[in-house]
């Protein structure tokens, strides 16, 4: 694998919006050309030159492209959008859209993330080493198609709206979390090791959610059928496990209801 | 003054008779003309197709219900410009949306496509108004709005009464007060029902409430129609839409138009015109052994000639579907689960709003799309079978060039359904697979502009008959040679080498070059003022409606253009 | 003589009654009495023939004052601004015809910036529950006409839309409910005991920001499992959910009025996404819509307007100028100033100096700042650019959204103070003459 370094040279006045910093665009291209790439800040179309320096060389395909950034790049969103294969470790906070949309590859963030973290994700990896804020892994606004591939972790808290109208693919927040966890889901699994404050699995048709600390608000809709075991994350608990949302249409599969899942662990 | 000459295109124009001649098209000060001098701007259509501007008698393309779709959806929206081989800023106006396109784009797309008017199916009067704000930022089409009638409660109590003649004046009195241009019914019966929650689903079920019937409130608009003359016949989407079984349903809503001929001053012939008959042509007791009643409806409609019909034709998109037929609406969340948008209208109508997948991996959807064919392909009389989407809801109009490419080639309707994962099972329930029939540019000039023009009493503007605008499309198909590949038609279909509006050029090359007026078209009735109807309509304002009496007939000020189609009654 | 000027539009709430009577003084200038209105919408109309009105833009000075400039150098300082700024934003349009909210839409696509309304701060989250659940909804006539059970959530209708019970909801006699009142039920879930309440009978008096989880109990009595509820939900015991939930799904035709009670409680758009749900749901036993109670008389008008220009009602992002975006959160004007993401800012037809957080007040007070508002107010006080324009309702006609998106057509009733422009003239102006300095290469 090769890699291409960028490393931050100026700052923006405003925001800027790095959609063209993924394997995928860096592949093949020399570092001039890759420098030549556009970002936009406001309505002012930039290239990526204007911010970074780079070193280093792109691989041939994406899948042989990795991009580590460095730098204060808080104010610079849509790292990894779409990306495909590859990988990109930026070593900072950054800020939203990581990994929006993205099919495929690996992302790290050796720091924060902000809100609309792998929104609508497909498939690939991303680790965030510290927090990230809201939207995390949630479907773009009115889409009933969210994120249904792949696999998220927060190692630090997140807010609202974790997994909202997911139908695959896994979530783990390693700390505490917000409020709205599944919300409209239709499969997927969400993982939170911390506390949450409340409103899991409401609408939620179908899915799967773990929660090691405590749900301060539960919801009506879930009902308690079971105390089962099961291995999360590499180790084996022991959960209560509720159904739910009772109050949410249901499928079913060969004859049976299917219910969605909370885990709360013993 | 300005001067215009088309040049040695092949002329395809069913209304002044020209089957794709060699001809040249003479246009002065936006009309067509017998001829020009020598003085005039040549176009070269050398190689070329000509015909007349395309004309939708059936799309929802402005106004509440269409809005609604557009702020429904931002997932229309999102991405879509680069994944779905979008335009980039080419007029004023940035265009937006795939289903449901914004104004500007519906006004540029239509144009490239060589189209230059559009019937908008669905106007509820109380909500006006908004269509017409919405046709003011539409560029270069001309539109009009048919108001729906077919729930409407003057209408209800004028037909039990058999007062012909209040509820013609009423009639007359809205199509002024809303600006429309004639009488669109859908679901009769059915949407007021779906106020309590329920629904007419044959043309027999008493509306609630109303002592009235379906077929007795299309028969009582169909003879309003004929009293008054109106350019256009009644427009119906009739009861029990997307059913399986309910092509008895259709057969009996066509049926109420025998014995009645038209009566008018517009050269149009039928009584009745069935919108998107795809939707109404389905046999089967469900889901499960659904398939198509193309064959029967078809050997109805080939046999009465005064119904028209237009297609619907699904086009295997995701789209949304959106009708005034509220009760559908339910039904189909109830199906897809997706969102569900619903708006019922004091006194007059409903709808609904369902965002919808056409998989051709499902098999329903791949019978839908064969329903549709079949309904060109069984047609004797081309002039009155018109291609339409039902936009947006079998698919976007965007689409028409695909439309024509599969009705144009046997081998284009074979590759799409070797697409199908149920291509044995759609085969199955449909007579697709062994149709070879093949249209030519002559039917489709019918199905697209001769035909639409004639039904909806406008070939003298929409035509390229001596006085008529000169609204013309000119693409890139040579007539005598065409492409063995149905791509290149559909490709050719899409983007014009030219459209004229009124004599300018308004795309050039597939590019929007100019974006001059548009007119609304609406229908004026002459006729004495009925003093038993102004009594009734404002004791209906001061007990039933909430907007008053005065502010609800669209002021002069916010009708954009206004053309007005004249007629008088005694 | 006075002359009497009938059916006319109210510019306060989102009932946009039209059935006001305003006489005018001989000149027409003076407003001398109003007719068939609350309290409220009478103190605007007398507003309009103030004898303070501002009739020429003010332009901030070094020193801090304020110095009277042409409407002719207003716009050419604001287009040039506009046409400077990396990001603008324009928001406001709480009390702007929509004539005027579609010329907006051209300045902000010129400029390539953002385009924001009052929603923003108030019934957005309504706008994102509709996104992903839809908005199965009638018009007020329909309630009028046929509801037996009213639902008010969240809402005080009392206070905020004075004549929503008496026009729409509760009280009228309407074709299948001649007996009014008298055959309606009205439930009211509010945290506090509302003066709406106070006419209800049944009050849920709902822990604050526990919403959803009432909703979602709703939900569960519909869906058949009643028996699982616990004994309270949000602190509403289940008994009384029992009893309630028996009378919607007995309605002939329910209605439920949310405000922001709902959008501005946790959760926000979700507590609206379920009730839509509910909506929904009640809809296989019976017949129920909802409605948004939507403040300003107008401000349902821009959402409509820019959806059909654009595609999304608010927050827009049209800085790529050959497509619009839209993400609340990251394109939501409060979100924006917060994080100090524009660099220019016009206040139209509201007051973003009263109604945005103070932080968010400071960072966009670093740029320019311009304010478009018939009135002074806190925006116009810390303007760089104050341009006074026409009132709609008063002194300019149109057409504007009531809160069940009927478009009502508003007059005018007096003449505007001499020389004042409409919203939609200046801001046409204002886009034409960046086209011009565009043209010139100026830009």
């Amino acid at each position: 694998m090769e890699t291409v370094t960028m490393t931050l040279t100026s700052q923006p006045e405003l925001f800027l919006e790095c959609y063209n910093v993924t394997p995928d665009q860096f592949a093949g291209k020399s570092l001039a050309e890759i420098a030549a790439l556009p970002a936009h800040e406001g309505k002012i179309q930039w290239k990526l030159g204007d911010f970074f320096k780079f070193d280093g060389k792109a691989g041939e395909t994406a899948a042989d492209t990795k991009i580590v950034v460095n730098g204060d790049v808080r104010r610079m969103k849509r790292f990894g959008q779409k990306m495909s294969a590859g990988e990109i470790v930026i070593n900072n906070d950054t800020d939203m859209y990581i990994g929006g949309w993205m099919t495929g590859g690996k992302i790290t963030v050796k720091g924060n993330a902000d809100s609309f973290l792998g929104i609508a994700m497909e498939g690939g990896e991303i680790l965030i080493e510290g927090d990230a804020q809201n939207h995390v892994g949630s479907a773009y606004r009115g889409d009933w198609r969210g994120m249904s591939g792949g696999l998220i972790r927060v190692k630090g808290k997140a807010g609202n709206d974790i997994g909202t109208a997911m139908t695959g693919g896994t979530i783990i927040i390693e700390g505490d979390a917000f409020i709205h966890v599944l919300t409209h889901a239709e499969g997927g699994t969400v993982i939170i090791k911390g506390d949450v404050e409340g409103r899991v699995g409401g609408q939620m048709v179908k899915g799967d959610a773990y929660i090691f600390g405590n749900i301060l608000y539960p919801l009506p809709g879930f009902k308690k059928i079971a105390t089962v075991e099961k291995e999360v994350d590499g180790a084996t608990y022991t959960f209560d496990q509720f159904i739910g949302d009772l109050g949410e249409r249901k499928t079913k599969k060969k004859g049976e209801i299917i219910y969605g899942n909370i885990y709360l662990k013993k | 003054m300005s001067e215009l000459i088309i040049k040695n295109g092949y002329v395809f124009d069913p209304i002044s008779g020209l089957k794709g001649d060699k001809a040249d098209i003479s246009v002065k000060d936006g009309k067509i003309v017998d001829k020009v001098s020598n003085k005039a701007e040549v176009i070269d259509a050398a190689g070329k197709t000509v015909m007349a501007g395309g004309v939708d008698i059936h799309c929802h393309v402005a106004g509440p219900k269409v809005n609604l779709g557009r702020e429904m959806r931002p997932e229309d929206k999102f991405f879509r410009g680069e994944y779905r081989g979008g335009i980039l800023k080419q007029g004023k106006r940035m265009e937006m949306g795939f289903s449901i396109p914004s104004t500007w784009k519906t006004g540029y797309a239509y144009a490239r496509m060589g189209y230059t008017f559009t019937n908008e199916a669905a106007m509820p009067p109380l909500l006006a108004p908004h269509v017409h704000e919405e046709f003011r930022d539409t560029p270069i089409l001309d539109q009009a709005a048919m108001p729906v009638f077919g729930n409407n409660w003057f209408c209800f109590e004028y037909i039990k009464n058999k007062e012909l003649e209040n509820n013609a004046a009423y009639i007359a009195w809205l199509l002024n007060a809303t600006k429309g241009i004639g009488i669109k019914v859908v679901n009769p019966g059915g949407t007021e029902a779906w106020a309590w929650g329920e629904n007419c689903t044959t043309i027999n079920d008493p509306v609630p409430y109303f002592d009235i019937t379906p077929a007795e409130i299309v028969k009582g608009l169909i003879e309003a129609n004929e009293y008054l003359g109106l350019p256009h016949s009644v427009h119906i989407h009739g009861n029990n839409l997307g059913n399986p079984g309910n092509y008895k349903d259709t057969i009996d809503t066509l049926k109420l138009a025998e014995g009645t001929k038209a009566k008018n001053k517009f050269g149009r012939e039928q009584v009745l015109h069935n919108t998107h008959l795809q939707f109404h042509s389905y046999k089967g007791t469900s889901w499960a052994d659904f398939e198509s009643g193309a064959k029967e409806v078809m050997d109805y409609v080939n046999s009465n000639k005064n119904i028209t019909v237009d297609i619907g034709q699904v086009t295997l998109d995701e789209t949304t579907t959106m009708t005034a037929d509220g009760p559908f609406e339910y039904h189909l969340n109830q199906l897809n689960h997706i969102k569900w948008a619903n708006v019922d209208v004091e006194l007059e109508t409903g709808s609904g709003i369902v965002p919808y997948i056409y998989d051709k991996n499902i098999k329903v959807c791949g019978i839908q799309w064969a329903i549709g064919l079949e309904i060109g392909l069984y047609a004797k009389d081309l002039m009155r079978v018109h291609i339409t989407t039902d936009h947006p809801n079998a698919g976007p109009f965007t689409r028409y060039p695909r439309v024509i490419k599969w009705l144009m080639s046997q081998k284009a309707r074979e590759a799409t359904l070797d697409t199908m994962k149920w291509k044995d099972k759609v085969i199955a329930a449909s007579n697709i697979a062994s149709m070879d029939r093949e249209l030519g540019l002559y039917d489709i000039a019918m199905m697209t502009r001769a035909g639409p023009a004639k039904a909806l009493g406008l070939s003298s503007i929409y035509s390229l008959t001596k006085g008529a605008d000169a609204n013309i499309a000119i693409y890139n198909l040579d007539a005598n040679k065409l492409p063995s590949d149905p791509e290149l038609i559909e490709a050719a279909f899409q983007n014009t080498a030219y459209t004229l509006k009124e004599g300018v050029v308004v795309v050039k090359d597939g590019q929007i070059v100019a974006e001059p007026p548009k007119y609304t078209l609406w229908t004026k009735v002459n006729m004495p003022e009925n003093a038993q109807v102004m009594h009734d309509i404002k004791e209906k304002f001061s007990r039933n409606y909430t907007v008053n009496l005065e502010n609800y007939a669209v002021f002069d000020e916010h009708v954009h253009n206004a053309r007005a189609i004249e007629l008088d009654v005694a | 003589m006075p002359k009497v000027i009938e059916n006319v539009g109210c510019p306060y709430c989102g009932c946009s009654c039209d059935d006001v009577r305003v006489t005018v003084s001989d000149d027409g200038k003076d407003i001398l009495e109003v007719e068939n209105v609350c309290a409220i919408g009478t103190e605007i109309f007398k507003h309009g023939c103030s004898k303070d009105r501002i009739k020429l833009p003010r332009m901030r000075q070094p020193d801090g004052s304020m110095k009277d400039i042409s409407y002719e150098e207003a716009i050419d300082w604001t287009a040039r601004h506009l046409l400077k700024a990396k990001k603008p934003l324009m928001y406001g349009f709480g009390s702007t015809n929509c004539e005027g909210q579609a010329a907006a839409a051209r300045v902000m696509e010129i400029a390539g910036g953002m385009l924001d309304n009052c929603a923003t701060i108030c019934h957005g989250p309504s706008f994102l529950a509709i996104f992903d659940n839809g908005y199965p909804t009638c018009t007020l006539g329909e309630v009028k006409n046929r509801a037996d059970v009213i639902v008010y959530w969240g809402s005080n209708p009392a206070h905020a839309h004075p004549r929503h019970m008496s026009r729409y909801s509760i009280f009228p006699r309407g074709f299948f409910t001649g007996k009014g009142q008298k055959k309606r039920t009205v439930i009211v879930i509010d945290p506090r005991f509302t003066d709406t309440a106070n006419v209800a009978d049944y009050h849920l008096q709902i822990k604050q920001g526990h919403d959803y989880e009432l909703f979602n109990a709703f939900r569960m009595v519909i869906q058949g499992h009643g028996n699982d509820l616990p004994d309270e939900v949000a602190g509403v015991k289940k008994e009384q959910i029992l009893e309630v939930a028996e009378i919607m799904k007995n309605a002939r035709f329910g209605t439920v009025f949310f405000g922001m009670g709902l959008t501005h409680s946790d959760g926000r758009n979700h507590n609206i996404d379920i009730a839509i749900s509910l909506t929904r749901d009640l809809n296989k036993v019976s017949k129920w819509t909802i409605m948004a109670m939507r403040g300003h008389y107008n401000i349902t008008g821009p959402g409509v307007v820019w959806s059909w220009t654009f595609g999304f009602p608010y927050c827009l992002d049209l800085t790529k100028q050959n497509h619009a975006h839209m993400n609340p959160g990251e394109t939501s004007s409060v979100d924006m100033a917060m994080r100090d993401e524009v660099d220019m800012f016009i206040n139209i037809g509201t007051d973003a100096g009263a109604h945005f957080p103070i932080p968010a007040v400071k960072h966009l007070k670093k740029h320019p700042w311009v304010t478009i508002d018939p009135s002074i107010n806190m925006a116009s006080e810390i303007s760089d650019l104050h341009i006074p324009v026409c009132i709609c309702g008063v002194d300019v006609g149109g057409i504007v959204y009531r809160m069940d998106n009927v478009p009502i057509q508003f007059r005018k009733v007096i003449e505007p103070p001499e020389g004042v422009m409409d919203d939609e003239t200046l801001l046409n102006k204002i886009a034409d003459r960046m086209e011009e300095l565009k043209a010139k290469g100026e830009a």
